[in-house]
């Protein structure tokens, strides 16, 4: 219990003293999880908006598909992209293995199923209430795709939030793909993971402080988002 | 009453329309011209929402055909609709009244100018800035038919507009229609309220079991309608 105490303490000296290395760790994490975020969303978005409008054949296997993608298991995403991205995979001459940008990717695969999956849930019950008026303004499905995207945006916010919540809680794609290297590719997870293996507790509950208040901030902001929804949803 | 490249008048021959082997009209020729206010009456499922729908567009006719006295692409963009339940973006007002001017391919100048001038046709434009969808239900219907008006339709199709609204709110929709009809907009409406289509008709068309049983100046369908039908169902009697 002393020893649990003193960690602690050590850990929030870590933080308040703003510790390179923490920091590092930090800003690498903050980095790769927001660009996955970017990759992911535009891809993620505009999917989720043309399965939300679009019919047709095959459209309940895909959503099926994209629903049964958001359960993906980060460190499969992992190996996925890990196959890819070895020497000896398809795309192993751009050199990208365990490098943040292999991280990237990685997060990427992993999150833009989510953001499809929720975006089309969003979207599809405003596309139904929409339809009708719409096509009176002379709109159909492809035109309704913009505009359903920004009269979504505030409930979008909230999908993108929880993307990002999952890109940065994960440790399974990242560990593959990255390889933890210190100062290279080591983020916030992959340092907790191993920082609690080898017995260094103070910096993995830093890492872990840090971590929980980040997920702690995006639940937060995602619930006043949603009270600015509710209030232009009426 | 025809100018050159007018929309009007609407004609149709042998419209129906069945859903689900259910035949909802049949056979419904008739010409719409313009002028004063045209009220489509009639029972509950008699058809007139379906009948609206389908001069509009929104449906496809079974059988037969709507003919416009112009291209069929000029008559949809010179025609608008308001629905009973209006669908009102997640925006705000203002925003709600550009948008179909932006679809529509209005200049970016002249859209603010016709929306603020509909906003205050209707009353709303001290609300531009609020979302749209905290308005009650009487100002959204206002907001609807300022929209619409802002298209600056040749032909507005109104379904029922008044009918979930209060007196005073029926009033408000009533004024702003009779505005519009003033202006020279061709009114097309549903409606289930006998005294409102006495208020605001032009002419009649009386729908019974999806058919057009009648089509008559207002003033002479009221005082002798010519079947026994809407002679029952005008005094009030359940017709079907």
């Amino acid at each position: 219990m002393g020893d649990l105490a003193s960690a602690f303490r050590t850990a929030l000296g870590l933080i308040l003293s703003l510790d390179p290395a923490v920091l590092a760790i930090v800003t690498l994490s903050l980095r790769v999880s927001l660009s996955a975020l970017v990759l992911a969303a535009l891809i993620g978005l505009p999917m989720g908006a043309l399965l939300a409008v679009a019919r047709f054949p095959g459209r309940g296997s895909v959503i099926t598909l994209i629903n049964a993608l958001m359960g993906l298991p980060p460190v499969v995403a992992g190996l996925l992209i890990y196959l890819l991205l070895s020497r000896s995979g398809p795309l192993g001459s751009f050199g990208l293995l365990f490098t943040p940008s292999a991280m990237i990717i990685a997060q990427a695969v992993l999150i833009t199923p989510i953001l499809a999956a929720l975006t089309r849930q969003v979207l599809e019950g405003m596309w139904e209430e929409y339809a009708e008026q719409l096509r009176s303004f002379g709109a159909g499905p492809w035109r309704a795709v913009p505009t359903l995207l920004w009269d979504g945006r505030f409930m979008l916010l909230t999908v993108l939030l929880a993307g990002f919540g999952r890109a940065a809680a994960e440790v399974g794609a990242v560990m593959v793909v990255g390889g933890n290297i210190e100062g290279f590719t080591r983020v916030m997870t992959t340092a907790i993971a191993l920082e609690t293996s080898k017995g260094d507790l103070p910096l993995a509950l830093a890492l872990g402080v840090v971590l929980m208040a980040i997920v702690l901030g995006v639940n937060a902001l995602a619930q006043g988002v949603r009270g600015i929804a509710a209030r232009w949803a009426g | 009453m025809r100018t050159p490249d007018s929309i009007l008048p609407l004609r149709t021959e042998g419209l129906a329309f069945s859903a689900g082997g259910v035949e909802i009209l049949c056979d419904v020729s008739l010409t719409i011209t313009a002028g004063a206010p045209t009220l489509l009456i009639g029972a509950n499922g008699a058809g007139k929402s379906v009948l609206l729908r389908l001069l509009h567009g929104l449906l496809k006719p079974s059988a037969g055909r709507v003919f416009w006295s112009c291209p069929a692409e000029h008559a949809a963009r010179r025609q608008a609709m308001v629905f009973q339940r209006p669908v009102l973006l997640r925006r705000s007002v203002l925003g709600n009244t550009l948008y179909p001017m932006i679809l529509a391919g209005v200049a970016r100048g002249e859209r603010e100018a016709r929306a603020a001038e509909a906003l205050a046709l209707v009353g709303l434009a001290d609300r531009a800035a609020d979302p749209a969808r905290k308005l009650s239900v009487g100002q959204q219907q206002r907001l609807a038919l300022a929209r619409a008006a802002a298209l600056q339709p040749e032909l507005l199709f109104l379904d029922e507009p008044s009918a979930s609204l209060d007196p005073a709110a029926t009033r408000a929709v009533e004024e702003i229609v009779l505005k519009l009809a003033a202006r020279g907009t061709k009114i097309v409406m549903t409606t289930h309220d006998l005294a409102q289509a006495r208020r605001l008709a032009g002419d009649i068309l009386f729908l019974h079991r999806g058919s057009v049983l009648e089509q008559a100046p207002a003033e002479a369908f009221f005082r002798q309608p010519a079947s026994a039908t809407a002679r029952a169902f005008l005094r009030g009697e359940l017709v079907w």
